[in-house]
């Protein structure tokens, strides 16, 4: 492999949209959890529970815009394909964030007696939402395989992320409240860490047989030693994780974002594996990265901007959580 | 049914959902900064007031564009493949820069924008507003110049089958890009305004005659008052310039069947594509020789010269007589009320009652403007380039006409709710008038209130 621009742009920009995909599932993943949570909060606990994300969920969301568009700009033969043969999950998963996104907004300005109606669409949509990523997530996995092995594997993933997002939230909410809404938090994130744990252990088992490409990519030796990491670490956080719900919350709320963050990293190292079972395809076992990319005049065009930008981004990202950090208060929507 | 028809409806019924509500974000979010500025400056509550307002609108605006918005990214890919295999890179960096530059900056701004009240000092709120507004305007910026690329692309050449950019400045000020954001922007400017009046009309009809009303009534009056001749010029312009570079679709708006001159201007018919004449035909004679050529015996493109290559006359003639009467509609109104609110101090009930309905005018106009322009590109996605047929995506008919059922439901019931809760926010706030709460803006830098306040 040399190392000229038609071979690194492709690269790099398969990094970026990695890296943007990455981001939207940790941070839009706790507003959907929050959402998902909704069906097991009280009333009051809920208008927390959305003032602990409502500043921040326009630009969450927009973490998806950036993943999408960087596939439809940088690997337009790969846009098409994936999503024609996905055509009726996007319909679903696009309905969930219409459903979601609007239900925040509207949830605080109808008439008080229609608020219910639309805690209820919150929480249906983002169910709806987490549901769809997790079945296209499987299906993508297989190869777009929609057999009805590929829907069987696409269902459990689906179920899995949805746990993994619940349990997102709850640690969101978790660094984000006090009292008892935060003790209940704990609870939930323990729960939700059950879950999300047989639901890996169920996809880890399924992968191998659903996908003999992925399985000889990854018991083979020596790929074998270096990847071991990955799970061991995964698993190592998860177990640590499980025994912090039994002491939280810590007096003067010390750790209160650990949960949020040992999530992230378990997040980022499901996501490294993913990565390396893909590669160097985009869409699997039929375009390669380098097939399915735009002209490099054109990738070079978009990387000058992405490489001024990102960082400002970034930046600005974190002074906005800056601004809202700490405790929700009784920030409305109104 | 057949699937381009159906994925052509589709992401019709889509796009045209979504503009509606940047149409209103692009101008209000320069509206509020205009209500932040005079508070800034005059320390008078009843600016804050129409602010906090209507930033409950922009914000509930936002997220219905930003909803929309995120289905059309996913739509280009489900609907269209062929279009980014063709010009993907042309409208990948342009759709590239949209998502960088604007969306962040609107998405990130918002919260500060819409909770930051009390969390930042009053003048990183209000470059928070400018951010905002500076954020929407160039989201427009990038997307029209995509939209006008594909109308009149420039800049590029084919190599292999598929577009390769040569000159980005051609491509991005392509012929008809600079008339079309002047004309969309002031578009904009234009349905806020009418909104921002229709509401304040509906709070002055429910007896509200509060200062936050008043200065929302007149700011809306006034804009609009000013914009509208501006935007008569500017369609002018627009006009002329599609006709030097698509004559096709102003034969088609005019429901010209012949090359010649004095063509006379069409107010009335139901053009006939078959027998290619207009039934029932009320014309000015030579009036259309005269309006795009400025003398009547200027010969005017017919579609004789286009056999296959024009868009269906019907729905542009149509689209078009609807946009330019209500923009006439909208001089009459708006300098009415101008003139009663400038010399009476008062605006008299029955023209009260015409400006409610006229909050929507813009959209009316807008929605009537992008169909004009959009089916008078047909049969071409990119205009010489790639035909609509050939970008249509191999999904099956069922599974569109399904989806398409279910979007159409799904956005008559949002606007259902989108316009009722602008009504009940309009009535809530004639009820309250001045005496509606009103958030405290500190004037001191990261205040952040503390736990559990």
């Amino acid at each position: 492999m040399t190392f000229d621009w038609p071979t690194l742009l492709p690269l790099i920009f398969a990094g970026l949209m990695g890296l943007a995909i990455l981001i939207y599932v940790i941070l839009d993943g706790f507003d959907l959890g929050i959402g998902i949570l909704f069906a097991a909060a009280e009333d009051t606990e809920r208008d927390t529970m959305v003032a602990a994300i409502g500043p921040f969920w326009d630009a969450n969301e927009t973490w998806l815009v950036l993943a999408v568009g960087l596939l439809l700009v940088a690997f337009p033969l790969a846009h098409g394909v994936i999503l024609t043969a996905l055509y009726i999950p996007v319909f679903v998963l696009l309905i969930g964030l219409i459903l979601r996104g609007v239900a925040f907004d509207f949830r605080a300005k109808v008439p008080s007696g229609k608020k219910h109606r639309w805690n209820r669409i919150f929480f249906l949509g983002s169910v709806i939402a987490s549901l769809a990523q997790g079945y296209m997530l499987g299906v993508y996995v297989l190869g777009l395989d929609v057999g009805p092995g590929g829907v069987a594997f696409g269902v459990l993933v689906a179920l899995c992320l949805a746990a993994a997002y619940a349990a997102m939230g709850a640690a969101w909410v978790i660094y984000k409240t006090e009292g008892d809404l935060q003790k209940k938090a704990v609870r939930w994130l323990r729960t939700a860490l059950v879950l999300t744990a047989l639901g890996m252990a169920a996809v880890s088992l399924a992968t191998p047989f659903a996908s003999p490409r992925i399985f000889d990519k990854w018991f083979v030796f020596p790929a074998m030693l270096y990847l071991s990491p990955l799970p061991i670490l995964s698993a190592l956080l998860f177990l640590w994780l499980w025994r912090q719900t039994f002491h939280l919350p810590r007096p003067d709320d010390r750790h209160s974002l650990t949960p949020f963050l040992t999530l992230a990293a378990i997040f980022a190292l499901g996501f490294a594996g993913l990565a390396w079972s893909f590669y160097p395809f985009v869409v699997p076992d039929r375009l390669t990265i380098w097939q399915a990319a735009s002209a490099p005049e054109s990738l070079a065009i978009i990387l000058a901007g992405t490489v001024v930008v990102l960082p400002v981004i970034i930046f600005y990202s974190f002074y906005a959580y800056r601004v809202f950090g700490g405790k929700a208060t009784d920030l409305t929507y109104d | 049914m057949d699937p381009l028809i159906l994925s052509r409806m589709q992401f019709g019924a889509n796009i045209s959902f979504n503009i509606l509500f940047p149409t209103i974000t692009i101008a209000l979010g320069w509206v509020l900064l205009f209500f932040k500025l005079r508070y800034n400056a005059t320390n008078d509550s009843a600016w804050m007031r129409a602010y906090f307002t209507w930033v409950k609108v922009f914000a509930l605006s936002f997220a219905m564009g930003v909803v929309s918005g995120v289905t059309m990214s996913f739509q280009f890919g489900t609907n269209w493949p062929g279009y980014m295999e063709k010009v993907g890179n042309i409208a990948g960096p342009l759709l590239a820069y949209e998502i960088l530059t604007a969306f962040f900056l609107e998405a990130a701004f918002l919260g500060i924008m819409l909770f930051g009240f009390r969390r930042v000092s009053n003048r990183i709120h209000t470059l928070a507003t400018v951010l905002v507004a500076g954020g929407t305007t160039l989201s427009a910026f990038w997307i029209i110049a995509l939209n006008s690329w594909m109308q009149t692309p420039a800049g590029f050449e084919i190599r292999d089958g598929v577009a390769h950019a040569v000159d980005w400045w051609a491509i991005v000020f392509n012929p008809s890009m600079p008339y079309r954001l002047v004309h969309m922007l002031l578009a904009s400017g234009l349905t806020v305004s009418f909104l921002i009046a229709g509401l304040s009309a509906l709070r002055y009809l429910y007896g509200d005659r509060s200062e936050s009303m008043w200065k929302a009534l007149r700011t809306g009056v006034f804009t609009a008052a000013i914009l509208i001749p501006i935007q008569i010029f500017a369609g002018d312009q627009h006009g002329l310039n599609t006709l030097e570079h698509q004559p096709q679709k102003i034969a088609a708006m005019e429901a010209n069947w012949n090359t010649g001159p004095n063509v006379p201007l069409v107010l009335f018919a139901l053009p006939d594509e078959a027998a290619k004449e207009n039934r029932f035909e009320i014309a000015i004679p030579d009036g259309a020789s005269l309006v795009l050529r400025h003398r009547t015996s200027g010969v005017v493109p017919g579609l004789n010269d286009y056999p296959g290559n024009h868009p269906p006359v019907f729905p542009i003639f149509w689209s078009f007589r609807i946009m330019v009467g209500t923009g006439l509609l909208m001089l009459a109104v708006s300098w009415s009320a101008a003139f009663f609110l400038k010399r009476r101090h008062s605006l008299p009930r029955p023209l009260a009652m015409l400006m409610v309905p006229m909050a929507l005018s813009g959209w009316l106009a807008t929605l009537a403007g992008w169909y004009t322009t959009e089916i008078g590109r047909q049969p071409w996605l990119v205009t010489g380039v790639l035909k609509t047929a050939d970008a249509v995506g191999p999904v099956a008919g069922s599974h569109v006409a399904l989806t398409l059922a279910i979007y159409l439901i799904l956005y008559v019931l949002l606007l259902i709710a989108y316009l009722g809760v602008l009504v009940h926010l309009a009535l809530k706030a004639a009820k309250d008038g001045d005496s509606s709460p009103l958030p405290g803006v500190m004037n001191a830098a990261l205040s952040q209130p503390a736990a559990g306040e």
